[in-house]
C-alpha cells in the first residue's frame, strides 16, 4: 500500500463526510459522547489529583493531621452532615495532645484565619494571600525552615504578639529590594512586624505555595474569635517505627478529652499523606470503572451507528466501487478506502470529544483555582480507541464493498 | 502472436434452475492496432464479451490469452493489475466519480498504479489535453456536457497507455453530433496505433471501424472487413483539439 492510495482514501473519506453533513454529524455524535465522557472525567481527576498533591506536600515526614473534617471527602451530603454535627477541635484539645502525647516529637496547632491582599510600605500582594495562625510545633511538622530571622517563639504565643513570619514568595513580592526583617506588614487592617522569612519550598506545584504568612495562633484566635472554630492538630511522630503507636496515643487522648463513648467511632479525622493517597486512589478507581462502563456503552452504540451508515454508504456508492475496480483497484484497495472512511469519521468525532472533554474537565481546575491540565496520555488513548472503533465497525461494510462483483456494481442504478 | 486470442470462450449465467448461455464457445483473434466494432441485437452477448475482454469477468469455460498470457485462470488481484495496465474502459453512462473533478477522475487509474502525485497530475493533464479538455480540468461531471463527460472517460481510458481501449456503446447517451465527435476521437487514437474495440447498435458508428463482428445469441455470426471506413469530414486524421472547439 502506498501513500498515494492512503491519501486518496483520506480525501475520499473527507469528501464523503462533507457531502452528507447532517448524517455524518449524527453519526459522529456517538463517538463524541463516548470520548468526551472519558476525557472530561480523566481531566477532572487529574486536576483533583494535583490539588491533593499540593495539600500533601504541606505535611512533613511521619506527620499526621487531626481535623474535624476529612482531608478529602468524596461522599454525598448525608455523610457531610455527620462531620458538621461534630464538636469543634479547640485550642485546649491541642494543648492536651501537646502535653500528653509522649511519643510525638512535635505537636503543632494551626488554623487558617484569613485570606486577602497584604501590603508593605513598598508593594501589595496578590489578593489570595493566606494568613495562618500556628504554634511553634507547626514549623517542624510542616517542614517550614527559617531562612532569615527567626521562627515563632513560645513567648510570641504567650503574649499573642503582633509578629509574623513570611513565606518566601510573599516576602519577595512585598519587599523586592531588601530584607523584610523588622518591617511592618498589614493584614486585614492590622500591622504585624516581620520576625522571619521561610525558605522557598518546592516549586513543582506552581508559585502559589509560598504565598502565605504565619502569626502566633493565639494572636489569631484573639483577633478572629475562638468560638465556631475547629483547629487542626499536626503531630510528628519520633520516627516511622512509632508512627502507628503515636496515632493510637493521640486518638486515645482526644477520645477521652472529647468524651467519645467506648465502641463508638472517633468524632474526628486522622489523616496522613499515605491515607490521603489511599483514599484518593480508592476513589479514582471507582470513577475509572464507572467511566469505562459508560464510555464503552457509548462507543459500542456509536460503532453500530457507524457500521449502519457505512453500509448505507457502500450501497449508495456501488457504482463508484465498480468504477474503481474497473480501472484497477484491488479488493484490498476498496477495503482500505472504506475502513479509512470509518476511521476518519470516528476520529473527527474523537477529536471534538477530546477538545470538549479537556475544556469541560478543566472547569474543575477553574473552580479550584488550579492551573489547567492537558491529559495527553488520555487524549492519545481516546483517539486510539476511536480508530479501533472505526476499524472494528468499518471492517464488515468494507468487506462487503470489496467483494461486490465489478460487473454488477458498474450496472447498479 | 495476436494481442487477443479467445479459444472456445463460454459464459453461462445461472438464473433459478435455468442456464443462460450469454456466450457459446466463441473463438476470436484480434491483432494489436486493430479497430473493431461489435454489433448485434440486444441481449446477444456484446457486453458480456466486452467484460470478458476487459478482465472484469471470467469465462465459465475456454481460454483467453491477452498479450500472450493466459488470463482466464488469474486470481482477482492479478486481474485488477491487468485491468490497470492493459485495459481502458469507456462506458455508455460515462461512469465518472460524481464528486471528483475531471483531473482526479483521469488520475484514478494512476493512483492504483502507484504513480507519485506530481507525475500523476502531469500525465493526467496530457491525457485531458489530448481529448481537448485542457480548460475543463477542475470541472465536476455535473458541470460538464455529456460529450465532455465522455471525453473525460476517454482520457481516463487512455491515461495508462493501455493495450486495448474497450468502449461499450460510447455514443449511446449522446446526440448524433456529439457522438460523431467521440468517434473522431477514437479515429485519432486508432491512427496513433491504439487497439480499439467498440460495441454499438448504430451501423454509422460501426463503419468507423476497420472490422465488424456481428454477434447473435452468444455466437459470432459474421466477421467482416470494412472496405471504406468512415473518415471524419475533410481530414485524414482528426485533431481532437480542433473538434473540441467546434
Ligand atoms: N448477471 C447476469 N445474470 C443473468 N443473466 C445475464 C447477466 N448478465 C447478462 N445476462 C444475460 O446474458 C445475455 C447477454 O447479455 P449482454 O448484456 O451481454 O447483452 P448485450 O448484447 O450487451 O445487450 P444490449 O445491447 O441490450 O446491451 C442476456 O440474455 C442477458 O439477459
Ligand atoms: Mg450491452
Amino acid at each position: 500500500m502506498h501513500t498515494a492510495e492512503i491519501k486518496e482514501s483520506f480525501l475520499m473519506a473527507m469528501s464523503a463526510l462533507t457531502s452528507h453533513k447532517l448524517r455524518s454529524a449524527l453519526t459522529l455524535l456517538g463517538v463524541l459522547v463516548g470520548v468526551f465522557s472519558i476525557i472530561v472525567v480523566m481531566t477532572a481527576m487529574r486536576v483533583l489529583q494535583k490539588n491533593i498533591e499540593s495539600e500533601l506536600s504541606e505535611l512533613g515526614a511521619n506527620t499526621f493531621a487531626v481535623q474535624k473534617w476529612p482531608g478529602v471527602y468524596f461522599g454525598g451530603p448525608d455523610g457531610f452532615e455527620k462531620f458538621w454535627r461534630r464538636k469543634n477541635i479547640t485550642f485546649a484539645h491541642g494543648k492536651l495532645v501537646a502535653d500528653r502525647a509522649s511519643l510525638a516529637l512535635n505537636v503543632g496547632i494551626e488554623q487558617s484565619f484569613w485570606s486577602g491582599e497584604v501590603s508593605s510600605r513598598y508593594e501589595k500582594s496578590v489578593p489570595e494571600t493566606q494568613l495562618f495562625g500556628s504554634t511553634t510545633g507547626c514549623f517542624p511538622a510542616k517542614n517550614w525552615i527559617v531562612a532569615d530571622g527567626r521562627a515563632l517563639l513560645e513567648s510570641d504565643l504567650d503574649s499573642a504578639a503582633d509578629v509574623c513570619v513570611l513565606g518566601a514568595g510573599l516576602a519577595k513580592s512585598l519587599f523586592p529590594f531588601g530584607s523584610p526583617l523588622g518591617e511592618r506588614v498589614k493584614f486585614d487592617g492590622i500591622n504585624y512586624s516581620v520576625v522571619g522569612v521561610l525558605e522557598k519550598r518546592g516549586t513543582a506545584l506552581g508559585g502559589e505555595q509560598d504565598n502565605f504568612a504565619v502569626i502566633p495562633l493565639t494572636s489569631g484566635l484573639n483577633r478572629y474569635g475562638r468560638t465556631w472554630r475547629s483547629l487542626t492538630i499536626l503531630v510528628q511522630a519520633r520516627d516511622q517505627a512509632v508512627y502507628e503507636d503515636t496515632v493510637e496515643q493521640v486518638r486515645g487522648i482526644l477520645r477521652a478529652a472529647r468524651k467519645v463513648e467506648p465502641g463508638k467511632e472517633d468524632d474526628f479525622e486522622v489523616f496522613s499523606n499515605d491515607s490521603l493517597i489511599a483514599q484518593f486512589d480508592n476513589f479514582t478507581q471507582t470513577v475509572r470503572y464507572g467511566v469505562a462502563a459508560v464510555s464503552s456503552i457509548a462507543l459500542i452504540a456509536a460503532g453500530i451507528g457507524i457500521m449502519n451508515i457505512m453500509l448505507v454508504s457502500v450501497t449508495e456508492r456501488t457504482r463508484e466501487i465498480g468504477i474503481r475496480r474497473a480501472v484497477g483497484a484491488k479488493k484490498r484497495n476498496i477495503m482500505t478506502q472504506f475502513i479509512m472512511e470509518a476511521v476518519v469519521l470516528c476520529e473527527v468525532g474523537g477529536v471534538m470529544g477530546v477538545i470538549l472533554g479537556v475544556l469541560g474537565g478543566n472547569a474543575t481546575a477553574f473552580l479550584l483555582k488550579m492551573p489547567p491540565v492537558l491529559p495527553l496520555d488520555w487524549a492519545v488513548l481516546g483517539l486510539a480507541i476511536c480508530s479501533v472503533v472505526g476499524i472494528i465497525f468499518g471492517t464488515y461494510p468494507a468487506y462487503k464493498a470489496a467483494n461486490l462483483d465489478p460487473v454488477e456494481s458498474l450496472r447498479y442504478e | 502472436m495476436p494481442l487477443i486470442r479467445l479459444e472456445n470462450i463460454s459464459r453461462r449465467y445461472q438464473m433459478g434452475g435455468e442456464t443462460i448461455h450469454a456466450l457459446r464457445e466463441v473463438s476470436l483473434n484480434i491483432e494489436r492496432g486493430e479497430y473493431v466494432a461489435i454489433m448485434g441485437p440486444s441481449g446477444s452477448g456484446k457486453s458480456t464479451l466486452m467484460n470478458l475482454l476487459g478482465c472484469l469477468d471470467t469465462p465459465s469455460s475456454g481460454r483467453y490469452d491477452l498479450n500472450g498470457t493466459d488470463v482466464s485462470q488469474m486470481d482477482d488481484n492479478a486481474l485488477a493489475d491487468v485491468r490497470n495496465r492493459e485495459i481502458g474502459f469507456v462506458f455508455q453512462t460515462f461512469n465518472l466519480l460524481p464528486r471528483s473533478h475531471a483531473l482526479h477522475n483521469v488520475e484514478l487509474p494512476l493512483i492504483y498504479a502507484g504513480i507519485p502525485a506530481h507525475e500523476r497530475k502531469q500525465i493526467a493533464m496530457e491525457a485531458l489535453t489530448q481529448v481537448g479538455l485542457a480548460d475543463r480540468v477542475h470541472h465536476r461531471p455535473n458541470e460538464m456536457s455529456g460529450g465532455q463527460r465522455q471525453r473525460v472517460a476517454v482520457a481516463r481510458a487512455l491515461v495508462t497507455k493501455p493495450s486495448i481501449i474497450l468502449a461499450d456503446e460510447p455514443t449511446g447517451n449522446l446526440d448524433s453530433k456529439t457522438g460523431a465527435e467521440i468517434m473522431d476521437l477514437f479515429e485519432a487514437l486508432s491512427e496513433k496505433g491504439n487497439t480499439i474495440i467498440v460495441v454499438t447498435h448504430e451501423e454509422d458508428v460501426a463503419r468507423h471501424a476497420r472490422r465488424i463482428l456481428r454477434i447473435r445469441d452468444g455466437l459470432i455470426a459474421s466477421d467482416e472487413r470494412v472496405e471504406n471506413p468512415v473518415r471524419p469530414a475533410g481530414a485524414k486524421a482528426a485533431q481532437p483539439a480542433d473538434t473540441a472547439k467546434s
